[in-house]
């Protein structure tokens, strides 16, 4: 079974409703190395795309990330705004206009998005930063691309649940939590785990 | 019409504050500030920039210059998204030397790659090295204005030169600025009462320091 424009919706309720649940975490990892908004821009921005999806939803999967992208934009903020915003939106544009998305589809959506993450935080494995979660995922993801969405979907959430613990070890090199320097280890980074957050969710939905 | 500038920044005292003391060395260029979140808190509003951006191009191209990281991204993001990326450049320089650099080439009506570069190379230090060596003029002068060759008149000062075919610098002590950069000659500190010597060299050198003079003798359109 491939995801609908219903799916691919849902599967983004369900994480407007993870990250609602996490939100406090969120805000207190935030607040050990970075400036404590992750959690509250995160929870923003994600019921902001429930509403927008509440009021019109597009005809296409594509038409769905899209729609997220801009409205993850315009309303999460701080770094995590553009750089999720881009993952969404460079996901809609490597699945154009199917009508459905199939296994290999969500593979090459989550490239899409890892690399349009890269590409605009400029941020490469060890930096302690989403990427540190989302490229595990991928890579995971590639591996089960032979099953269905559901196993692509379980394989990038342990890929990510994974890379997000592995950062907590990590010194930052990027973003407002470069600047403690040593001080950054220790604590796991907030983009990543809302990543691994995120990942878990949309795999919960297509289970 | 010149190059437009718009100031990403996460606090919107800060942008406002940079703006401030960019317009007075750039009273013709639309700087406009892109700071904070739309409710007050600190952050970058994506929407914000984009309608700053749009308020700031006047035909001639536009330049963004921000002060952190996630600033930089919501910058980059918001002129992806234009019908026409290609007039507008996010400058990677420091906000507040960027903005100054930035908005008096403006002023000059240096072009949007002209306002970039000016932009960037505010990143490097002001250049003290001395270009006076094939000065042929040499004037001394006193300054008499209150606030000497601080902000306002060095801009006037290197925006007086721009047209001129002429090499010039101006000398306080042991150091010497290129006289068509303003962030050198502010560097220089050089205040009321204090001597500073000009030299130019070039087919209008006189000319260049007759500019000068001039504007020393005129306390850079001040009263004394």
């Amino acid at each position: 079974m491939g995801c609908t424009p219903e799916g691919v919706a849902n599967a983004l309720r369900g994480a407007a409703a993870v990250i609602a649940e996490h939100r406090a975490e969120l805000i207190e990892l935030d607040r050990a190395i970075g400036d404590g908004d992750h959690g509250e821009n995160m929870n923003r921005g994600f019921q902001a795309v429930v509403a927008a999806l509440d009021s019109a939803l597009p005809e296409t999967p594509g038409g769905v990330l899209k729609l997220a992208a801009t409205t993850l934009i315009s309303k999460v903020g701080g770094a995590a705004g553009p750089l999720y915003g881009t993952a969404f939106l460079r996901a809609s544009t490597v699945v154009s206009n199917q009508p459905e998305l199939g296994a290999a589809e969500v593979v090459a959506a989550l490239r899409a998005g890892l690399e349009g993450v890269r590409a605009r935080g400029k941020a490469v494995e060890g930096d302690k930063t989403m990427v540190d979660a989302l490229l595990p995922a991928v890579a995971a993801a590639e591996k089960a691309g032979g099953g269905d969405v559901a196993a692509v979907l379980s394989a990038a959430a342990e890929g990510a649940a994974t890379g997000a613990e592995s950062t907590v070890d990590l010194v930052a090199r990027k973003g407002r939590a470069s600047y403690l320097g040593e001080r950054s280890a220790g604590h796991l980074d907030p983009g990543a785990r809302s990543t691994s957050l995120l990942l878990a969710a949309f795999a919960e939905a297509a289970r | 019409m010149s190059v437009g500038l718009v100031l990403v920044s996460h606090s919107a005292k800060l942008a406002e504050g940079v703006a401030e003391v960019a317009a007075q060395m750039a009273p013709d260029v639309t700087i406009v500030p892109a700071g904070g979140l739309p409710g007050g808190g600190i952050g970058t509003d994506y929407d914000s920039v984009v309608a700053a951006v749009q308020r700031a191009d006047s035909g001639s191209g536009v330049v963004l210059l921000y002060d952190l990281g996630s600033a930089q991204m919501t910058a980059e993001l918001a002129v992806e998204s234009l019908a026409d990326p290609s007039a507008v450049g996010v400058a990677d320089a420091p906000l507040v030397e960027g903005t100054v650099a930035a908005a008096v080439a403006a002023q000059n009506g240096a072009d949007r790659a002209g306002v970039l570069e000016a932009a960037t190379a505010a990143a490097a230090p002001p250049e003290l090295a001395a270009p006076a060596e094939q000065a042929t003029d040499c004037v001394e002068l006193t300054l008499t204005n209150e606030v000497g060759l601080h902000a306002r008149p060095a801009a006037v000062l290197a925006r007086s030169l721009a047209e001129l075919e002429a090499e010039v610098s101006v000398r306080l002590g042991d150091q010497e600025a290129d006289a068509h950069s303003v962030l050198a000659l502010m560097a220089l500190g050089a205040r009321k009462g204090d001597r500073i010597e000009v030299r130019a060299g070039g087919p209008q050198a006189a000319e260049a320091l007759r500019v000068v003079q001039d504007l020393v003798e005129d306390n850079f359109g001040d009263p004394a």
